[in-house]
């Protein structure tokens, strides 16, 4: 069996993964984004990544899987399994504070949080990543990629994209 | 747990999302406006990902990689019903086939984040999420272009209502594992969520001025057993055109 040859925390393990960016959206990390949904390391020092997508069709799954895999191995650890599972399901509130305001950044309306569940009727209600007005109209719910969905913004007549709440 | 029973529910959801997707993938570049084109080539993505996701629960269960298993069969390996197989037509045709079938999808959906068998309640709960999207899509243009429409927009709706409507009830035609599934809670069966279907179909299309036309119910059954229209052949031997030059290949 291969020994890592640097024990690493899960925290130390956390930090090399914001490195791996979504290749859709290539300013927020994988950590960001939430896909990552568990990392642990065995006793005999196997580091574990568990990571989900966004959209159960999303291609850029075995991109971001590819560079987590990358990334560890830049870091020494050898001994590592990275799996694919719906076990803790992705929703929108899994990306981080941090990952709203990259998001935002990048000219991506983020995604409201919600409680339990959502009404689709939030998709009138978004604000304009631009000018922060809340006069936008939802233009279709499908966008460039499978999660965004694309507005319009009454203020500053500007078009624009939101990550859509899931 | 039947495994057969459990085998046999995920190749009709899985046969009826692969040649949903590309039938809807067929819009791609042709759609009325830019906006339905895109909304059909993501719900077509979306679809083929709950495809993938449900071979792949097949695998796990000791069939073929989800490859083999969608790009290597024939017609009469398929039990997808024959709805998803009619070619996409007029756009009201296509409309009123999302309507219905996706429809029908997030009602099974929603059930199925009950079973019993755990993989497929784990994604039923992931994938609902995801469907919602595209009925709500679907609803938005019955209202837009029913009650919310023009003489011709109602005429058309109806029109293809009329024709759409008996061969959505292909969906539940019942297959042999029935009782199994019923009765390992796997699944609540076909009757009642055909029932819940009928309800909510109902409840959108009256809603819209629109009606359902009185028909049989089991007028395009044959699918679920494997018996197709001459529509199914013909799109495999598109869609699988390029995995059969080299199977072997690397993606």
């Amino acid at each position: 069996m291969v020994i890592n040859p640097i024990i690493y925390t899960e925290d130390e393990i956390r930090e090399f993964l914001h490195e791996v960016k979504d290749p859709e959206i290539p300013t927020i990390s994988v950590v960001d984004l939430g896909v990552i949904t568990d990392i642990s390391i065995s006793d005999d020092g196997e580091v574990s990544v568990v990571m989900t997508p966004t959209f159960v069709g999303c291609p850029a799954i075995d991109v971001m899987k590819k560079g987590v895999i990358d990334v560890l191995r830049q870091n020494g650890i050898v001994n590592s399994k990275v799996s694919v599972t719906f076990d803790t399901p992705w929703n929108s509130n899994r990306i981080s504070e941090k990952g709203k305001a990259i998001l935002k950044d990048f000219g991506l309306a983020p995604p409201p949080a919600y409680e339990v569940s959502f009404e689709l009727d939030i998709l009138n209600e978004v604000q304009c990543p631009f000018c922060d007005s809340y006069k936008t109209e939802m233009q279709t719910p499908f966008g460039p990629t499978l999660c965004r969905s694309i507005h319009y913004c009454h203020n500053c007549s500007q078009a624009f994209e939101q990550f859509k709440p899931l | 747990m039947n495994t057969e029973a459990v085998k046999n529910l995920l190749y009709r959801m899985a046969d009826d999302a692969l040649i949903i997707a590309h039938r809807n993938s067929e819009w791609t570049g042709l759609g009325p406006i830019l906006e339905e084109d895109i909304a059909f080539s993501s719900i077509a993505q979306d679809k083929l990902g709950h495809a993938l996701a449900l071979y792949t629960i097949l695998n796990e269960l000791g069939e073929a990689e989800p490859d083999i298993i969608a790009f290597t069969r024939n017609e009469k390996d398929f039990c997808c019903s024959q709805l998803v197989e009619y070619p996409i037509g007029e756009y009201d045709f296509s409309l009123v086939r999302h309507f219905m079938f996706d429809t029908a999808e997030k009602l099974r959906y929603e059930l199925l984040q009950q079973s019993t068998f755990e993989p497929i309640a784990k994604l039923a709960k992931k994938v609902s999420g995801e469907i919602k999207y595209h009925t709500f899509h679907a609803d938005t243009w019955i209202f837009q272009l029913g009650s919310k429409g023009n003489e011709e927009s109602k005429a058309r709706m109806q029109s293809a209502i009329n024709e759409v409507y008996p061969i959505a009830f292909s969906i539940f035609e019942p297959s042999s594992f029935e009782d199994s599934l019923i009765a390992d809670a796997t699944f609540v069966g076909e009757v009642e969520l055909q029932k819940r279907w009928v309800e909510r179909i109902t409840s959108i299309v009256e809603g819209a001025g629109l009606k359902l036309p009185t028909i049989d119910v089991t007028s395009h059954y044959g699918g679920r057993n494997k018996f197709h229209t001459e529509h199914l052949q013909p799109l495999l031997d598109e869609m699988t055109v390029v995995f059969l030059l080299d199977p072997s290949a690397e993606w």
